[in-house]
């Protein structure tokens, strides 16, 4: 009896030491700063932080630049970004590019806590120290914001260090960009840009129950709280690009608008912040790179339910109502203000979660340097119940040759609730 | 670079050319048409509300839709639809969309007959409206939209053809401060420093006012703001 709990506390110790062994790989010593950042390396790390679209997060709505305070909503409570500008006491303005460095490519602060993944280190640890030290600097000459941090508002055990330790050891690993000699510069930048600085895999991807990346690379998920479902890149059923031409594919990305599809919800965001921005060699390489991604199809493709007839005869007369004037009596839009729904994917795909967002919500494309002013979608949520925005979503994805599966009424309360 | 983008994009465009089986319908390149978003709710060009804390757009002057839209935008107002559909878009583009609705003159749905007010509202609506209450340091409304109440361009909006829930609704999220104006907030002021009973006064008698036709909103005020406005031209001692 004795015995045994000595074992077991032994390996207890034991797990506690790897944990912690586990959460130090890969860091570098703290070496003050040699030199002083240059106006090159601000002008890089400007570029940069649109790359990375750092600002989407780390700027409250209407608030100063990179001063913080946006919360991001997780299955664990709400994490909120902090000021990134160089505020001695709130900011950034006692830390070094070192410090900055083992944030980004090691998930831990100045003060050695470690981050929550919320920071997609998880991703962001794939860049480059002179990418890194280039955003340090750009962030440096930002005007200092006494904007306070906000304390995250997370729940036992997620508020504790020790859960933080153990969720790393499993789950993260310090990386580095790839490179495949064997590949194009261009598809080694892109895949620079999407699998790191982008971090695209951040919401491209499933998380398990622990709110960790899983599955495969890009293959798609549905963003925990938003339940926006950011398709799969690599299946040609989502968002696979396999199929497109390289320049709609820049055009996408840099413009929100492309003849096969178009950018929307929390995508929008990313466009109009961040990728809208890029250099066209930047765009031209992250295209390149999800071009030649490795195909995939859905494991099993969706049984396609029989859309019971009632729902398709209410859904097709709300169509004719609502619909018809934008989209089409064949579906078939009027590109490029209006999108085809026969014959769209993003209609037809596995998980309705977008589809129910657009029609209850709206909304307009961003508004980019080649798409100054979209044409926007009206919300529907006023005007239609759950039953009849469910029956339209089940008509538009069975009509015109469409074989998507039906949407239930159930579907919609959830996603209007936010469940 | 911005040439081999351009080149991309044109490559683009002319490979989309190429498979069009049938001319696509035409779609009007106009505001009205790329802003159907909006009058969905708002009515059709955004003349009335088509429901009832919703308010018209049409003819509202042009700085004060700008600030509601990038207010919307940028979290000094709170309703999650319009957040939403405003986020991805641009100060060019907000600009256009408050010109637009500025621009469009129509004449404002009649006020249906309502039952005569009572007479206490009637008085006290009246007095608050065109004196304010001196004794409170509350300025009367017609001291900044007008003594028409049609508001005053380019940034001050009218206060008639409004329905009551509405008026009710934006006084009160001044009050709570979930509906805030470009700072100095002269209105959260002034919504501060009213009471629950002057509210209600006030929303029934703004809306059972007729609405005078043409209501444009007059081009200037005879005599400076009683308070601080930002976003306001002159509305700030500099």
């Amino acid at each position: 009896m004795r015995r045994a709990a000595i074992v077991a506390v032994a390996m207890l110790l034991a797990l506690a030491a790897a944990v912690f062994a586990l959460n130090l790989r890969d860091e570098s010593p703290l070496v003050p700063d040699a030199a002083a950042p240059t106006a090159a390396q601000v002008a890089r790390g400007a570029y940069l932080a649109r790359a990375g679209n750092c600002q989407g997060c780390h700027t409250e709505r209407g608030g100063a630049p990179y001063a913080g305070g946006r919360g991001i909503a997780t299955p664990f409570g709400t994490v909120y970004a902090p000021n990134l500008t160089p505020h001695p006491e709130h900011g950034l303005g006692r830390w070094t590019m070192a410090q900055f460095w083992r944030a980004m490519h090691n998930g831990r602060s100045a003060d050695g806590r470690l981050l929550y993944p919320a920071f997609p280190y998880t991703e962001l640890t794939r860049i480059t120290r002179a990418d890194s030290d280039a955003l340090f600097a750009y962030l440096r000459s930002l005007p200092p914001s006494a904007t306070p941090n906000r304390p995250h508002a997370l729940g036992f055990p997620y508020n504790t260090q020790a859960a933080l330790a153990v969720w790393r050891a499993a789950f993260f690993r310090p990386g580095q960009a790839r490179h495949d000699a064997a590949r194009t510069p261009a598809w080694n930048r892109g895949a620079y840009l999407v699998e790191g600085l982008g971090h695209c895999n951040a919401c491209h991807s499933s998380r398990n129950a622990l709110g960790a990346s899983s599955g495969s690379a890009l293959g798609g998920g549905l963003i925990p709280i938003q339940n926006w479902y950011a398709p799969s890149l690599s299946d040609a059923d989502e968002a696979g690009v396999a199929g497109w031409p390289l320049p709609e594919i820049v055009a996408l990305l840099h413009s929100g608008v492309a003849p096969g599809g178009r950018v929307t919800g929390p995508m929008a965001e990313v466009v109009g912040g961040s990728l809208s921005h890029l250099e066209p060699d930047d765009l031209i390489a992250m295209a390149t790179y999800l071009k030649e991604l490795p195909r995939e199809t859905a494991e099993v493709p969706p049984p396609a339910a029989p859309i019971v007839p009632a729902a398709l005869e209410q859904g097709e007369k709300l169509y004719r109502r609502h619909c018809v004037d934008c989209h089409g009596a064949q579906g078939e839009g009027a590109a490029p203000a209006y999108p085809a729904l026969a014959g769209n994917r993003a209609v037809t795909m596995g998980s309705a979660a977008n589809l129910v967002h657009i029609v209850l919500e709206g909304g307009f494309g961003p508004a980019t340097a080649d798409n100054p002013r979209p044409y926007g979608m009206p919300p529907f949520a006023i005007e239609l119940s759950d039953a009849e925005l469910a029956s339209v979503l089940s008509y538009v994805r069975g009509a015109w040759g469409n074989r998507g599966t039906e949407v239930s009424p159930l579907d919609v309360t959830r996603l209007r609730n936010g469940r | 670079m911005r040439r081999r983008l351009c080149l991309f994009l044109l490559l683009a465009a002319g490979w989309a050319a190429l498979p069009a089986a049938a001319a696509p319908p035409v779609v009007p390149d106009t505001l009205a048409q790329r802003l159907l978003a909006c009058t969905g709710c708002h009515g059709p060009q955004g003349r009335a509300a088509r429901f009832p804390r919703i308010s018209l757009l049409a003819g509202k002057p042009a700085d004060y839709l700008f600030h509601q839209l990038q207010g919307f935008r940028d979290g000094r107002r709170q309703y999650a639809l319009m957040t939403g559909l405003l986020d991805p878009l641009s100060d060019a583009y907000l600009r256009e969309i408050a010109e637009h609705f500025a621009s469009l003159d129509l004449p404002y749905a009649p006020v249906p007959p309502q039952p005569a007010l009572p007479v206490a509202v009637a008085q006290r609506g009246a007095q608050l409206v065109r004196e304010g209450d001196a004794a409170r340091r509350l300025p009367a409304c017609t001291q900044c939209h007008g003594s028409a109440l049609t508001g005053v361009a380019p940034a001050i909006p009218g206060l008639l053809g409004l329905p009551r829930d509405y008026l009710v609704a934006q006084l009160g999220a001044w009050r709570t401060g979930t509906r805030r104006a470009l700072a100095p907030d002269c209105m959260a002021h002034v919504a501060r420093a009213l009471s629950d009973d002057d509210v209600g006064v006030l929303a029934q008698w703004l809306a059972a006012q007729p609405v005078p036709q043409p209501a444009h909103p007059a081009q200037a005020l005879p005599a400076p703001l009683p308070m601080e406005c930002g976003g306001v031209p002159g509305g700030v001692a500099r």
